[in-house]
């Protein structure tokens, strides 16, 4: 029986020949990193275990998630973590853009095993590594020991074929599969994307659609790495291919040419429905930004749709971009300055608006569309707010007509 | 004791939400374990209570300070149908008790539990019955047994 690629990277990882599903194995990471809501709850268990970490140049710390402090108890906990970075002399940090989006340029490569102490840390399967999320003891134990346990897990396989539409992009596929699978429907599992439109998508729009797949439960969520992978990475990596005889648990197949513009109505990722049922509905803010869709690619359809066009009145258009990367690319092709001359507000980079702590907290009663992740009950301010996720462009789109709104007609 | 019910896919916003977690005092975090979601359990929960859920509980962000909050609470056990990784790992490393029980559903507010981790089962006492539960692999309930993943690294020196 042959392995598929999050197996042989595992086995790798392990000095093993061979890993198969629900083995216990000792893993050493080659990337780990944590940021400034899960390292505090880190540094009790770390100084528990040890005095120095096992390798500064593996570590990375961001600070994205209140930045800069919005208040007093952020403040202090982000001077909590200052002290333990000087205490351990470390080198990577960062405070220029999302944690995801600052790993994926600068620091991940394929056939990486990347651990993060962040859900979304499994948006770097993108480049073709196995990246999964964990909490603050794991992260404390992997930058003492560069080893953490993991239970191999089994494999989903999902194809995504056909031609998309204008104006429907990896947002609206991966809302799609995970209105078809369900919240829990790949819990543990490791989902390996193929498929003539997965090979089509960038990196950026890969990024996207790994990201989200630990809003059905997964592990992680893979791409095989290919020419796109490493002319990003600078040709660096190494080329795990499955086998033709991996075993996958599942396989699941998705035609997308008939995909509509999606939308993941409150207070689920999976109550997931066409535009066309929710079209309409009048919104307080719009949000573009986050490890989801904070990246050149995301705005500048923003800036397409919003060019010389105004926002309309009365309503909040927040655009953050994911790094300072992506801010400082944006604002060469002129993108910023569309969006600004548009009406909107745009902040440093950062998680900004997504987990409601700053830079736009919706009030009771107001509506949001957003291009984040999760559209949790008081996720992004009031639990009595409603959250809609959705691409950039319908973001935008309906922040133009202050309403949710079908971006084709922009288009 | 006093069991607390909730339903399925119970994510990490619910149990500490994110504007509201700025600290890392467990103390602290107890206070504002479900604030929005269910009001009234910060200021009832008693030690030794258990919480029972359905499936997928935990699910959402990696945030630590969930299992933290709960521990913290005096939260004894937490029985769900199904976990969602991330929580199921933070809680085994804290030293939170974890149980998978596809039954959960049959646990009533005011039933009396007794919880054997090691073999999986559950006796509601008051009602004579006995639930079977997943058995954890042994790697993991060593890790329970010490007392979470710290105490474990320290015990076995790393991992051995």
């Amino acid at each position: 029986m042959g392995m598929t690629l999050v197996e042989k990277i595992l086995a790798r990882a392990a000095n093993l020949k061979r890993v198969s599903p629900s083995d216990i194995i000792i893993v050493n990471v080659d990337i780990a990193m944590s940021h400034d809501t899960t390292t505090p709850l880190a540094i009790k268990p770390f100084f528990e275990i040890a005095d120095s970490v096992f390798d500064k140049n593996k570590i990375v710390i961001c600070f994205d998630h209140v930045v800069p402090p919005a208040n007093i108890n952020a403040a202090i906990l982000h001077k909590k973590i200052r002290d333990f970075i000087k205490k351990l002399g470390l080198v990577n940090v960062h405070m220029e853009g999302v944690c995801h989006q600052i790993l994926a340029e600068k620091y991940v490569i394929p056939g990486y095993v990347v651990i993060g102490a962040d859900s979304h840390t499994c948006t770097h399967g993108a480049l073709g590594a196995f990246a999964t999320g964990v909490g603050s003891t794991d992260i404390a134990t992997v930058y003492a020991l560069g080893k953490i346990w993991l239970r191999v897990p089994e494999s989903f396989k999902i194809n995504i074929e056909g031609r998309l539409k204008k104006g429907v992009y990896a947002k609206d596929v991966i809302l799609y599969i995970i209105g078809e699978m369900g919240a829990d429907g790949a819990v543990y599992k490791s989902i390996e994307f193929s498929g003539k439109v997965v090979k089509d998508f960038s990196i950026s729009s890969r990024l996207t659609l790994t990201n989200m797949v630990i809003e059905m439960g997964a592990m992680n969520g893979i791409i095989e790495a290919d020419e796109k992978t490493f002319e990003y990475t600078g040709g660096r990596g190494i080329p795990f291919k499955s086998d033709k005889d991996a075993e996958y648990e599942e396989v699941f197949n998705f035609d997308v040419s008939n995909l509509e513009p999606q939308v993941a109505c409150p207070h689920n990722v999976d109550n997931v429905t066409d535009i066309s049922e929710v079209e309409g509905i009048e919104i307080d803010q719009a949000f573009i930004g986050t490890c989801t869709n904070g990246r050149v690619e995301d705005i500048e359809i923003a800036a397409r749709i919003l060019d010389g066009r105004r926002i309309k009145s009365n309503v909040r258009l927040i655009v953050t971009p994911a790094s300072n990367r992506v801010y400082m690319e944006c604002l060469r092709r002129g993108y910023i300055q569309k969006l600004l001359e548009a009406g909107a507000i745009v902040t440093n980079p950062g998680c900004g608006a997504c987990l409601g702590r700053h830079q736009g907290v919706l009030a009771p009663g107001e509506v949001c569309v957003s291009t984040s992740n999760r559209n949790f009950m008081g996720r992004m301010g009031s639990p009595e707010a409603k959250i809609y996720l959705a691409s950039p462009a319908v973001a935008a789109a309906s922040a133009v007509e202050g309403r949710i709104a079908d971006p084709r007609r922009y288009l | 004791m006093r069991v607390w019910k909730f339903g399925d896919n119970i994510n990490t916003d619910y149990i500490t939400p994110g504007r509201l977690n700025l600290t890392d005092d467990p103390r602290e975090l107890a206070k504002i374990a479900f604030k929005e979601y269910r009001p009234e359990f910060a200021e009832k929960v008693k030690p030794g209570d258990v919480i029972v859920a359905g499936k997928n509980f935990g699910c959402g962000s990696s945030r630590e300070t969930a299992p933290v909050a709960l521990k913290a609470a005096g939260i004894r056990a937490v029985i769900a149908k199904s976990f969602a990784r991330i929580f199921f790992r933070n809680a085994i490393n804290i030293g939170l008790p974890v149980i998978i029980c596809k039954d959960a559903d049959k646990i009533e507010e005011g039933d009396v539990l007794e919880i054997n981790f090691k073999e999986g089962w559950i006796k509601i006492l008051n009602r004579n019955l006995v639930l079977r539960c997943e058995k954890l692999p042994d790697f993991i309930l060593d890790i329970i047994e010490a007392g979470g993943l710290v105490n474990y690294l320290k015990k076995h020196k790393g991992f051995g």
